[in-house]
Formats: structure tokens, C-alpha cells, sequence
């Protein structure tokens, strides 16, 4: 069952010098809220935003992640 | 129903309705909280929308992912294009943006969470692939 904090790991690992905090909203592991602030999110559309984050977990999302929400924004604190 | 004629309904529905949403369930009958909250912010825009629940064959959310490479139920298309899962279309609805963009006003006093509401024009997939 992913963590929390193993999410939040592989999503820095990702997306170098990223901002994440990452919250498990059921407590059981499968329904998770990630916010993550990076510079690389620059100049993306949020559907490429977003889409960066849940590459990190391809087929894991609708799998063992049900849900994972997204909130994406760069350290200027533009979209 | 094969694959392909799956997909081919399902770029259809994309092409030919302005406003496009996939969910679980029906805008009456949601079967999940973030197609729930989806529905209900189009609703509270009262902007006409077609929906087609995923749930009635696996196969409808394998080949929609295919096709707009985004992961998860629901995803909005607004003129053949992907706007976004419920995070973005929320944010969107909050923000004034998604009304802005379906052309319509921002209702004066947002709902906090939109109740759903029948949508006034679905298409039906489930009764083909029952076929």
C-alpha cells in the first residue's frame, strides 16, 4: 500500500527542488492529495502541469492509488 | 462493440458535443464524489452538456485514457479539448475561468459544492455495448 511519504519521495525525485506535501485524505492508502509547487511547471498549461505529477505513477493511478488530486503551481505562485 | 468502435464513440462524443463529460455515474445519479463535484459546477453554470458514464465496461475509461492520455475520471472536454479532471475544472469553476470559457456568467454566489442536477442532453454507450 503506497504512503504518503513515499509518494511525496517519488515526486521530488521527479521534479527536482520540487515543493511537495502530500496528504493521505482517508487514512487507507488509496486516496491521496498531492500540492506541488515546482519551476518546471513554467509556462505549462495546467493539463500539462498536472500531467507531469501523475506520470510519476502511470498505471499505479486507478490501480493501487484510486485517486490522487492535484494541485500544481510555480514558486512565483502563477498557474 | 470492439475497441475500436469504442474509441470511435468515444472521439465522436468528443468532436460533436461542445461540452463533453466523462464521470462515473450519471449527473443525476454520480457514483463518485470528484464526478459528483464535476457535474454540479456545470450545473451551477447552467451551461447544456452531454455526459456518458465510464462505469457500464471498463473498457470505456481504457480506451478514453488512450485517447487524451489523462488517468483519471472524470475529464471535461470543452470544444474537442481536454480542460481537465475535477481538480482543474474546480479551480476553474472558482476562479471564474470555466465560465468564461463556456461563455456564460459567473452565477453571483458560487456554491461551495454545486449539487448535481440532471444533465438536459446525454448519449447513450451503455445500451450499445449491451448489444
Amino acid at each position: 500500500m503506497p504512503t504518503s511519504s513515499e509518494l511525496k519521495d517519488r515526486i521530488q525525485a521527479a521534479l527536482p527542488g520540487a515543493d511537495v506535501a502530500v496528504e493521505d485524505l482517508t487514512g487507507g492508502g488509496d486516496h491521496f492529495r498531492a500540492e506541488v509547487v515546482s519551476d518546471r511547471f513554467d509556462g505549462l498549461t495546467r493539463i500539462q502541469q498536472h500531467k507531469l505529477v501523475y506520470d510519476v505513477f502511470g498505471a499505479e493511478i486507478g490501480g493501487p492509488i484510486h485517486a490522487l488530486s492535484i494541485k500544481t503551481s510555480t514558486p512565483g505562485g502563477a498557474q | 462493440m470492439t475497441n475500436d468502435e469504442i474509441r470511435g464513440f468515444i472521439d465522436n462524443a468528443i468532436q460533436e458535443n461542445q461540452v463533453m463529460l466523462f464521470m462515473k455515474g450519471t449527473p443525476h445519479e454520480p457514483a463518485c464524489g470528484f464526478s459528483a463535484r464535476t457535474a454540479g459546477a456545470l450545473n451551477a453554470l447552467g451551461v447544456q452538456y452531454a455526459a456518458l458514464d465510464i462505469l457500464p465496461d471498463p473498457r470505456i475509461r481504457e480506451e478514453l485514457s488512450g485517447l487524451s492520455g489523462w488517468p483519471t475520471i472524470p475529464q471535461l472536454f470543452v470544444k474537442g479539448e481536454l480542460v481537465g479532471g475535477s481538480d482543474i475544472v474546480m479551480e476553474m469553476f472558482e476562479s471564474g475561468e470555466l465560465a468564461g470559457l463556456l461563455g456564460v456568467e459567473q452565477p453571483e454566489e458560487p456554491a461551495e459544492a454545486p449539487q448535481p442536477e440532471p444533465a438536459r442532453q446525454r448519449i447513450g454507450l451503455e445500451n450499445n455495448l449491451t448489444d
